[in-house]
């Protein structure tokens, strides 16, 4: 069951899109999140959806494999969207279709819900891209890069950098102790799959507790790993990894830049989100 | 020269209580020995480790690391840079998710100039067999090999002494020789002091010299093969003979003419002999 | 209860890209009241096998039946199985948890028997520390993250056999120990192995350890059991665990060097042994020796204490 989490995890293969600097890369994440979000119609998204395309079959990642970071937190996405059908309170032109209770379903809810469903769906998409074409010292080193300027504010920067470095490297790690110590709980006869909301909560502790405690003792020997080798924060420190602005990303935000226009023209003409309903009712 | 010096040293965990972890050890390790420090649990051998490298700092007496006095806090940087250390478990040393960027860490840390960290990393990755690896994730790999990463980790940053505190305890055999196998070629072809923690009875025969601990006192002093000679003494510190040093010593007893042999090539030969001189 | 397992499979990850087959049909058979030992590397099965017995891991594919209990039954009663057989993993003192010693051994007990009646159950962790040698009066109200590393494991094999499992596995009890601590653990085992815990099931790297200790062995390679038998018998194939790239014992290793210069010896494998057989070859051959045959049998009794020792 914790197999299955490969959010974050690095796919090594040599592309275009792995090339790109990580800071361009995060830049262009959220261009592409602004992308997403002004799409006020379908037009909108499905062009988000062709440059989401293209960009996957440019980074030589199997499309399966992004694909199953969304499988992770598809309960989600259907939650939020089944909440969206039973209780959008815009107004509607059409007849209802259902109306129960406290819940109305109409043709706009459905439209609302699909267009919620596929925002999300290509927020976790895009993200996933990310992650997958970058590694996380790589991106550490692009947030780190980008955040600079709050160094003047005494903002530490360098710090958060090697923290959430560290975090994404122990990641794994922690998985597996997890898988462990489930797997020694369970053969001490310790139960979480069946009882109440309660019972469960209380099951949880032995396991938490160990992991709690491993993931102290972990710390302590990694901070003494780090001081054997000389650690003693960013002061006199240098970058073994550069990051590097090309062409490729000048060439990357250029495209993205197009898409954002390209979006919002199609928001001025094609109208709202709604307006797909006329084509068929 | 003298890489290491301890002048009376004592350590206590706790400030107030007089339990001390190492309890009065003068000892000095020249450049380029193998030196193996064994021990039960608990015998201090761990603590002695790490104040070589300023991690601790004795109580009581004092360190020296080529010349440097390790409790002087200005001296730290330099000694951590001539004393590398590298730890138990396997998993908890790296601070990357690519084995070069963890190589790197150390480099980084004490300012080398970019382009010379990439020939360090070289070197490092080169040193432990380990240059395929360059760009795989360490937490996919065997025990073995993540003990290899970690000792690169150190190498980058060209340390003249390798600690290594129980290193190999938490390794298969496999991963145990590998371990071994290259911390043996660092001491023999770059002369690189080796400071061998372990409770593994037969990994102290590769050293020059063995240190054993009890206690917090270091007790008995020598090369392997004199430590073992000696096993009645080793068995009042709870330490026990490698086990071809066991069956030479129990054949001994019985009355065959064998000496003491450590490893089971020595002990066949001596059998051989033994039986020959009939 | 009897242990038998027909051409298990297991893969992990199936039908994804990180599919891996941990077992590919293995079979094996563990009779009631062995001490059984369980060699491989890493990845070669062994781990995913054992937890198959406690239904840790549910079986896919094969048939495996542990004593009257058949697995691939889905009405199986897996927990019940669990309290029978105890699993002790690597490393098992990072699995600690309670506030005191006391609450973390009953654990299981809480879990398997609930209809025991407070009384019992005390008496029954109070049996458990005292097996593995703790003193519980002084480490009951303790909290488990206080103990020593050696007592730590104690307390973590009471929580397992607080339940006196028939079938008690462990997974590299000795590991990360030193040598006292493994030869206690080891002594342990033996003088809990033969009552209430009728078969003793070790995974292990060291084969001294497997050739001191087990009655039998099997070994694991690429998710098939390769070799089975007593230790002796195993350990005389030392060609083939070579080439395995697995280690042997240092008797094995003494006796092939000597079987290549013409020096036959007869042995189990065992130190005790392999002394009394080469001292009883010296005497043969005309050596003056302190023992004869008669004589190192006598040692043998004497040397069984230190035996263990020499890891």
């Amino acid at each position: 069951m914790l197999n299955d989490v490969t959010f974050g995890q690095y796919y090594p293969v040599k592309s275009f899109v792995h090339n790109m600097d990580a800071r361009a890369k995060i830049v262009f994440m959220i261009a592409y999140i602004v992308a997403i979000f002004l799409a006020k119609n379908f037009f909108g998204l499905l062009a988000v959806t062709a440059f989401l395309i293209f960009v996957v079959l440019l980074s030589r990642v199997p499309f399966g494999r992004v694909l199953r970071s969304v499988k992770m937190i598809l309960f989600l996405i259907i939650f939020t969207a089944i909440l969206n059908l039973f209780f959008y309170s815009g107004e509607s032109s059409y007849q209802p279709l259902v109306e129960w209770w406290i819940i109305t379903i109409t043709w706009e809810s459905i439209v609302n819900m699909v267009f919620l469903a596929l925002r999300l769906f290509l927020l976790v998409m895009g993200t996933s891209v990310l992650t997958l074409t970058t590694t996380p010292v790589a991106l550490t080193d692009g947030i780190e890069s980008l955040l600079t300027p709050l160094k003047w504010i005494k903002f530490p920067v360098h710090e958060l950098a090697l923290i959430m470095s560290i975090a994404l490297r122990f990641i794994p790690t922690l998985m597996d102790e997890t898988n462990r110590i489930v797997a020694a709980q369970k053969a001490r006869g310790a139960d979480f799959e069946t009882g109440g909301l309660i019972k469960r909560a209380k099951a949880v502790v032995p396991i938490l507790i160990p992991l709690l405690v491993s993931a102290f003792r972990r710390a302590e020997d990694l901070g003494d790993a780090m001081d054997a080798r000389c650690y003693s924060g960013a002061k006199g420190r240098t970058k073994y990894k550069k990051l590097v602005f090309t062409w490729r990303d000048l060439l990357g935000l250029l495209f993205l830049g197009g898409l954002i226009t390209g979006v919002v023209f199609l928001n001025i003409y094609l109208g709202g989100k709604f307006s797909i309903l006329g084509y068929f009712l | 020269m003298e890489a290491v010096k301890f002048e009376n040293v004592k350590f206590s965990y706790r400030e107030e209580e007089d339990e001390f972890a190492v309890n009065g050890v003068t000892l000095s390790i020249e450049e380029g020995q193998f030196v193996a420090v064994l021990g039960r649990n608990g015998s201090g051998k761990s603590t002695l480790a790490k104040m070589i490298n300023a991690l601790l700092v004795p109580t009581e007496g004092s360190v020296t690391v080529f010349g440097l006095d390790a409790s002087d806090p200005k001296n730290t940087f330099e000694i951590r840079k001539s004393a590398g250390m590298v730890f138990q478990n396997p998993d908890n040393q790296t601070v990357a998710s690519i084995v070069e960027d963890d190589v790197a860490f150390g480099p980084e840390n004490i300012g080398v100039p970019r382009e010379e960290i990439g020939k360090r990393i070289d070197f490092a990755l080169d040193a432990v067999g380990m240059q395929a690896y360059r760009h795989a994730t360490p937490s996919r790999l065997s025990g073995g090999q993540k003990q290899r990463i970690a000792i690169a980790g150190v190498l980058a940053v060209m340390p003249k002494i390798m600690i290594l505190d129980e290193s190999t305890a938490m390794l298969d055999p496999k991963g145990r020789r590998e371990v071994m196998d290259v911390i043996k070629k660092l001491n023999k072809e770059r002369g690189m002091t080796v400071i061998l923690i372990t409770h593994f009875m037969d990994e102290a025969l590769e050293a020059d010299r063995a240190i054993v601990m009890h206690r917090g006192e270091a007790v008995m002093d020598g090369t392997p093969e004199e430590i073992f000679s000696r096993a009645d003494e080793l068995e009042t510190y709870n330490l026990t003979l490698p086990r071809a040093a066991y069956i030479s010593k129990k054949l001994a007893e019985g009355g065959m003419p064998v000496k003491g042999a450590f490893n089971a090539e020595e002990l066949a030969e001596e059998i051989c002999a033994s039986l020959r001189k009939i | 209860m009897r242990i038998v397992a027909k051409d298990l499979t297991y893969t992990y990850n199936p039908k994804s890209p990180f599919a891996t087959q941990a077992l590919k049909g293995a079979d094996l058979v563990i009779e009631e009241g062995e001490f059984f030992g369980i060699i491989g590397h890493t990845g070669s099965g062994k781990s995913t096998f054992v937890q198959h017995l406690n239904a840790l891991i549910r079986l896919t594919g094969g048939s495996l039946t542990v004593g009257d209990y058949d697995l691939s039954d889905k009405k199986c009663k897996f927990l019940e199985l669990r309290s029978k057989v105890g699993m002790v993993f690597q490393y098992p003192e990072y699995q600690l948890f309670a506030e005191t010693v006391e609450k973390d051994v009953m654990f299981g007990l809480k879990n398997f028997c609930k209809g025991m009646s407070e009384e019992e159950k005390q008496k029954a962790v109070r049996e458990a520390i005292e097996t593995v040698d703790l003193d519980y009066e002084d480490v009951k109200d303790r909290s488990p993250f206080e103990l020593s590393g050696g007592q730590k494991r104690r307390a973590a094999i009471a929580g397992v056999i607080v339940t006196k499992p028939e079938v008690l596995i462990l997974d590299e009890p000795a590991a990360g120990l030193d040598p006292l601590g493994k030869q206690e653990i080891m002594q342990l085992l033996h003088s809990i192995h033969g009552g209430w815990c009728k078969t003793v099931i070790i995974v292990s790297h060291d084969m001294d350890e497997i050739a001191e200790n087990c009655t039998r062995a099997a070994v694991f390679s690429e998710g098939k059991v390769v070799m089975e038998g007593a230790p002796a018998e195993i350990f005389r194939r030392s060609d083939e665990l070579i080439a395995l790239g697995l280690d042997i014992p240092v008797t094995a290793k003494c006796a092939r060097i000597l079987k290549e210069r013409g020096i036959e010896i007869d042995t189990d494998f065992t130190c005790d042994d392999f002394i009394s057989k080469v001292l009883a070859l010296y005497a043969r051959s005309g050596g003056v020796s302190k023992a004869d045959t008669g004589a190192a049998r006598a040692e043998k009794a004497d040397a069984q204490g230190g035996a263990g020792d020499a890891q």
